[in-house]
C-alpha cells in the first residue's frame, strides 16, 4: 500500500474523489465519438489490402453517383512540397503513389450516413500493382530486401547499409574490451520482441469542420490537441491559429494518441463538402491495422561480470523497425537498457529500420521495455550461472545520485536503490514456491519530460478557483492538479475546478505524454496560483496601507506580518475576491514555461508464476510493483499507473503480438485475436510507492506513468526461466513456445 | 435499404426510432436515441464496452440488431443512478479510483450490476471471470475488482 503523507501537507497525498468521476460513472462524459453536429456528414476510409503496392488508379465515379455521397478525397486534395516529418505525417494520413502497409489509407469519403459512407467506400475502385514487401526487421536490413523508399535515410547512416536503414546511432564510454577481459563470465545473447499495440479501448474519433476560408474546428480524442492542430495545419497547408481544436474526454492513449492518423481526412472532406462538419470514427480493425503499434525489435546484448557480481562491461546492438517511416524508438531503448547500472565500459549501436507496417507511435516508455527485456534477461541468466542472488547483484551495481548514467549525463536525485530495498523487504519475496513455480525480478527506467506548458488560473467572485490546463486528463490528472492548486492556495480541494481547455484558450501545450502532466502542468499550476496569491497580497497591502512584503498568505487568507503582525484581522480569499472589481479588477495568474527539474523514475518488479507443463499456460501468482514516485500527489492514481503499466507489460510478455502472413497482411486485427489481458488472467497487482522527492518540483513529483511497463517483460521471462528451466529469448512467451521447448527437452 | 420502425422501452421510457436493418442496437442507442454512455470499443463482441441489458439479460449491444429491440426492455448506464442517487457500484468505482480513462467504465458497471443482481456474494474469482469479457486497458483490473467486491459487501449490509 502507499505511504500516505500524514503531516507534511494538508491535501497532497490524500485520496479525494476525482472531479470528473461522476460524469464518468454515469455515462455523461463525452468521448471522441460522442458528439454530433447539425448538418453533419459521416466519413469512411478506403484502405490498402496490400503490404506494398503502387496505386495505379483511383476511380470514385460509382461512389459519387450515389445519392447522399458528398465528397471523396485522395492525396490529390492535399498540398505538395512537404518535407521531413510533415511529409511523413501526410504520407501516412493518405498514401501518395504507393501504399506502404496493409491498412494504409488511400481515399476517404463523406456521406449523409455512416452506413452509406461504408457502402460507398466499397465502390471506390483502386487499381494496385503489387510490389515486393518486407515486415521483419532483420529481413528488411538484409542486402536483398525490397527497398521501401529511396532517400529516407539521414546522414547518420554509414555507407554500405541497406536503404531501409534510415538512422544509425552509437555511443558509449570506457574500454569495453578491457572490461570484458576483467570479467569472470562474459555472456552474449540474441533477443526479439514483437510489435504490440497500445490497445486503448476507445478507437480514434473526431468531428472536423473546415471552411473555404481556411478556418476550422475540430473535436477529437487526443493526448495533445496542440499537436493535432500543428500537424493538421502542416498536412493541409493551413494556418495553425485558424484551426481550433477541442479535446474530448479520452478513452486511453498510452502514447498512441499523441499524433494524427485520420484527422486531416475529416477536415479535407469537410472543406470539399462545402464546410459541413464530418465525423470520422475508426473501427477496431482500423485501429490495429493503421494506427501506431510499437516497434518490433531484434537485439544482441553482451555483458561481463566478475564472480562476485560486479558488472565490468556491456555491449548492445539493437535493430528496430517502426513501420514504413523513420522513428522507431531504438535510441530510447538504448538509453534505458543499461540505465539501472553503473558499468565502467559500455558500447551501444542502434539501427532504425523501415518496413511495410503501420507507422509506429509512442507506446508508454517507448523502447524501454525492449531494452529492459534484453539486458535484464541476460543479467538474470548470468546470476543463475554464477549462483548469485539477482536482487543483490542489482543492488551492488545500481545507479545512484551522482553516478554517470549509461547514456551520458550524471544522475540527479534518483530512487533505484530504495526500490530494490523495498522489493527485498516485501513479503512476496518470502512466499514459498512450489513445483513449476518461479520468481522473477527486474528493474526499469524512464525519463520525465518538461515540454511546452501553459496554464492559467483565475479567481471567481466567490473566492473559488478555476484552473485551465492543456494536458488532457487520462488517468485522474484533474484530481492531482486540483490537489496541488488547493494545497498552494490554502483552500479546500472542492473549491478548485480544473478544466482541460481548447487550443484557443491557452498558449501551446505539449500533450499528456512523457509522464509530464502532473509534473509540468502541476508545476505551472503552482506558479500560476502563486501569481494570484501575490496579487491578492498586493491588494490587501494597499487596503491596509502597508508594504506588500509585509503581507503573508496563510491558510487561505492574507495576514499582516513582521512589525504589522496582529494589527489587522486576516482577510479571507472570499473577502478579497468579493471586492476585486473595486480593487483593480479580475485576479488571475498564469504560467508559460518549459519546466526544468524533471525527475526520472526507476522501478523494480517481482513476479511469481506457475507454468503448466501440459498446456504451457503461464499463470501469474503474485505481482508487486515498487516504483519511485518522488511524491504521490494522489496515491490511488499513482498506484493505478503502476498497475496498468505492469499489466500492459504482462500482455506484451505473454500474449500480445502483431502477426503478419507471408503477404504482409495483419492476421489478428480484432481483440479476439490480438488478446490483451483480461480480469481472469490476473491476480491483484500489489504496489509500493517509494518517495524520493524530486527537488525540481515544488511538491517533489516525478513522472510515474511510463516506467511500469518496462520491468514486466524481463521479470516474467526470468520467472518463467526459474519455473521451467528454459529461457525464452523471443517474446511473447506463448503456451505454444513453452510446450515446444519442454517437449524438445524431454525428447533429448 | 428501407428503414424499420421500432418501438421499445429504454430505461423505463417508451421510445421509437427508425433503424436500418443492418444497424446494431449499439448504433441505435447512440445515434438514434443519443444515449452515448454506452461505448463501442470493438464492434465484435470482444470488449464489453457496449454492455446493456435486454429483458434483464446482459448483452453486448454491438452483437444485437436494433430491430431486435422491438418490444423489449432495455437498460443502459444512463439508468443506473436512481432518483439522483448513484448505485453503490458507481460510488465505489469513484471511491476506489477504479477508473482511469473511464471508457470501459459504463460497460463494466452494467456488467457488474448484472452479476450482483443474481450473485450478491461473489468470490474474487467469480468477479474476475464474470468481467473477463470487459476489457480495461488502463487499470490492470485490481481496483475494479476491489470496487465490485466492496460494493457487493455494502449492498449485502456486510460492510
Ligand atoms: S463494442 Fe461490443 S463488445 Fe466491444
Ligand atoms: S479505465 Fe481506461 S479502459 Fe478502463
Amino acid at each position: 500500500m502507499a505511504k500516505d503523507n500524514v503531516n507534511e501537507f494538508r491535501l497532497i497525498g490524500t485520496r479525494p474523489d476525482r472531479p470528473d468521476g461522476l460524469d464518468k460513472v454515469t455515462g455523461r462524459a463525452r468521448y471522441g465519438a460522442d458528439i454530433s453536429a447539425a448538418n453533419m456528414l459521416h466519413a469512411a476510409v478506403v484502405r490498402s489490402p496490400h503490404a506494398h503496392a503502387r496505386i495505379v488508379k483511383i476511380d470514385a465515379t460509382k461512389a459519387l453517383a450515389l445519392d447522399g455521397v458528398k465528397a471523396v478525397v485522395t492525396r490529390a486534395d492535399f498540398p505538395t512540397g512537404l518535407t521531413g516529418e510533415d511529409w511523413n505525417l501526410q504520407e501516412n494520413t493518405i498514401a501518395g503513389d504507393v501504399a506502404l502497409y496493409d491498412g494504409h489509407a488511400v481515399a476517404a469519403i463523406a456521406a449523409t450516413s455512416a452506413l452509406l459512407a461504408k457502402d460507398a467506400a466499397k465502390l471506390i475502385d483502386v487499381e494496385y500493382e503489387l510490389l515486393p514487401h518486407v515486415t521483419d526487421v532483420d529481413k528488411a536490413m538484409a542486402p536483398d530486401a525490397p527497398i521501401i523508399r529511396q532517400g529516407a535515410a539521414d546522414a547518420s547512416v554509414p555507407e554500405g547499409l541497406h536503404p531501409n536503414v534510415v538512422k544509425y546511432i552509437e555511443f558509449g564510454h570506457g574500454d569495453v574490451d578491457d572490461g570484458f577481459a576483467k570479467a569472470d563470465l562474459v555472456m552474449e545473447r540474441h533477443y526479439k520482441t514483437e510489435a504490440a499495440h497500445q490497445g486503448y479501448i476507445e478507437p480514434h474519433a473526431c468531428l472536423g469542420q473546415l471552411g473555404e476560408d481556411g478556418k476550422g474546428d475540430m473535436w477529437v480524442c487526443t493526448q495533445g490537441h496542440w499537436y493535432i492542430r500543428r500537424m493538421c495545419a502542416a498536412v493541409l497547408g493551413l494556418e495553425g491559429s485558424q484551426l481550433r481544436v477541442t479535446p474530448s474526454e479520452i478513452g486511453g492513449g498510452f502514447g498512441g494518441k499523441t499524433t494524427i492518423f485520420m484527422e486531416p481526412l475529416a477536415l479535407a472532406l469537410s472543406r470539399k463538402a462545402g464546410g459541413r462538419p464530418v465525423k470520422l470514427v475508426m473501427s477496431r480493425s482500423e485501429v490495429l491495422r493503421a494506427t501506431g503499434p510499437t516497434a518490433s525489435a531484434s537485439m544482441d546484448v553482451k555483458l561481463g561480470m566478475t564472480k562476485d557480481g560486479m558488472l565490468t562491461a556491456g555491449k548492445a546492438n539493437f535493430r528496430m523497425q517502426g513501420g514504413a517511416f523513420p522513428g522507431s524508438p531504438v535510441d530510447f531503448a538504448l538509453y534505458c537498457g543499461f540505465a539501472s547500472y553503473q558499468i565502467p565500459a559500455l558500447f551501444h549501436q542502434g539501427y532504425d529500420v523501415i518496413a511495410n507496417r503501420p507507422k509506429c507511435a509512442a507506446y508508454r516508455a517507448p523502447g524501454a521495455p525492449m531494452g529492459a527485456f534484453a539486458v535484464e534477461s541476460l543479467l538474470d541468466e548470468m546470476c543463475a550461472e554464477l549462483g548469485l542472488d539477482p536482487l543483490d547483484v542489482r543492488l551492488k551495481n545500481a545507479s545512484v545520485e551522482g553516478s554517470k548514467s549509461s547514456y551520458g549525463p550524471k544522475f540527479g536525485s534518483i530512487g533505484l536503490v530504495e526500490t530494490l530495498e523495498a522489493a527485498k523487504a516485501h513479503p512476496n519475496m518470502l512466499a514459498p514456491l512450489g513445483p513449476n513455480q518461479g520468481r522473477g525480478i527486474a528493474t526499469g527506467y524512464w525519463f520525465n519530460h518538461g515540454g511546452d506548458t501553459s496554464v492559467s488560473a483565475a479567481l471567481s467572485e466567490d473566492g473559488t478557483l478555476q484552473v485551465s490546463v492543456g494536458t488532457p486528463d487520462i488517468g485522474g490528472s484533474r484530481a492531482s492538479i486540483a490537489l496541488m492548486a488547493a494545497e498552494t492556495m490554502g483552500i479546500p480541494y472542492e473549491n478548485v475546478r480544473v478544466n482541460i481547455v481548447e487550443t484557443g484558450a491557452l498558449g501551446v501545450n505539449e500533450p499528456t505524454h512523457g509522464s509530464r502532466a502532473t509534473f509540468a502542468s502541476g508545476k505551472a499550476t503552482v506558479e500560476a496560483v502563486q501569481g494570484i496569491i501575490k496579487e491578492m497580497c498586493r491588494r490587501v497591502a494597499s487596503e491596509w496601507d502597508i508594504d506588500p512584503e509585509a503581507v503573508t498568505w496563510v491558510d487561505g487568507s492574507a495576514q499582516p506580518a513582521g512589525p504589522n503582525a496582529g494589527k489587522f484581522p486576516p482577510m479571507s480569499i472570499a473577502e478579497i475576491a468579493g471586492k476585486m472589481s473595486e480593487t483593480g479588477g479580475p485576479i488571475a495568474g498564469h504560467c508559460e514555461t518549459v519546466p526544468e527539474g524533471v525527475g526520472a523514475s526507476f522501478g523494480t518488479h517481482v513476479v511469481d508464476v506457475e507454468v503448466d507443463p501440459e498446456t504451457g499456460y503461464t499463470k501469474i501468482l503474485r505481482y508487486v510493483v515498487v516504483q519511485d514516485a518522488g511524491r504521490a500527489i494522489h496515491p490511488a492514481y499513482v498506484e493505478g499507473q503502476y498497475q496498468g503499466g505492469a499489466v500492459q507489460g504482462i500482455g506484451w510478455a505473454l500474449n500480445e503480438e502483431y502477426i503478419y502472413d507471408d503477404m504482409g497482411r495483419l492476421q489478428n486485427p480484432i481483440f479476439l485475436d490480438y488478446r490483451v489481458p483480461v480480469a481472469s488472467d490476473l491476480p491483484m497487482i500489489d504496489t509500493v510507492i517509494v518517495e524520493v522527492p524530486n527537488p525540481g518540483h515544488p511538491y517533489g513529483v516525478r513522472g510515474v506513468g511510463e516506467t511500469g511497463i518496462a520491468p514486466p517483460l524481463p521479470a516474467i521471462a526470468n520467472a518463467v526461466a526459474a519455473a521451467t528451466g528454459e529461457r525464452f529469448y523471443h517474446l511473447p512467451i506463448t503456451p505454444v513456445k513453452i510446450v515446444a521447448a519442454l517437449n524438445a527437452r524431454n525428447d533429448s | 435499404m428501407s428503414k424499420i420502425h421500432v418501438t421499445t422501452t429504454v430505461n423505463n421510457e417508451v421510445v421509437e426510432f427508425l433503424a436500418d436493418p443492418r444497424e446494431t442496437l449499439l448504433d441505435c442507442l447512440r445515434d438514434r436515441l443519443d444515449l452515448t454512455g454506452t461505448k463501442e470499443g470493438c464492434g465484435t463482441g470482444d470488449c464489453g464496452a457496449c454492455s446493456v441489458t435486454v429483458d434483464g439479460t446482459l448483452v453486448c449491444s454491438c452483437l444485437v440488431l436494433g430491430v431486435e429491440a422491438e418490444g423489449a426492455k432495455i437498460e443502459t448506464i444512463e439508468n443506473m443512478a436512481q432518483d439522483g442517487a448513484l448505485h453503490p457500484l458507481q460510488r465505489k468505482f469513484i471511491e476506489h479510483a477504479a477508473l482511469q480513462c473511464g471508457f470501459c467504465t459504463p460497460g463494466i458497471l452494467v456488467a457488474a450490476k448484472a452479476l450482483l443482481d443474481k450473485t450478491p456474494d461473489p468470490t474474487e474469482t467469480e468477479v474476475r471471470y464474470w468481467l473477463a469479457g470487459n476489457l480495461c486497458r488502463c487499470t490492470g483490473y485490481d481496483k475494479i475488482i476491489r470496487a465490485v467486491m466492496d460494493a457487493a459487501a455494502e449492498m449485502r449490509g456486510a460492510a
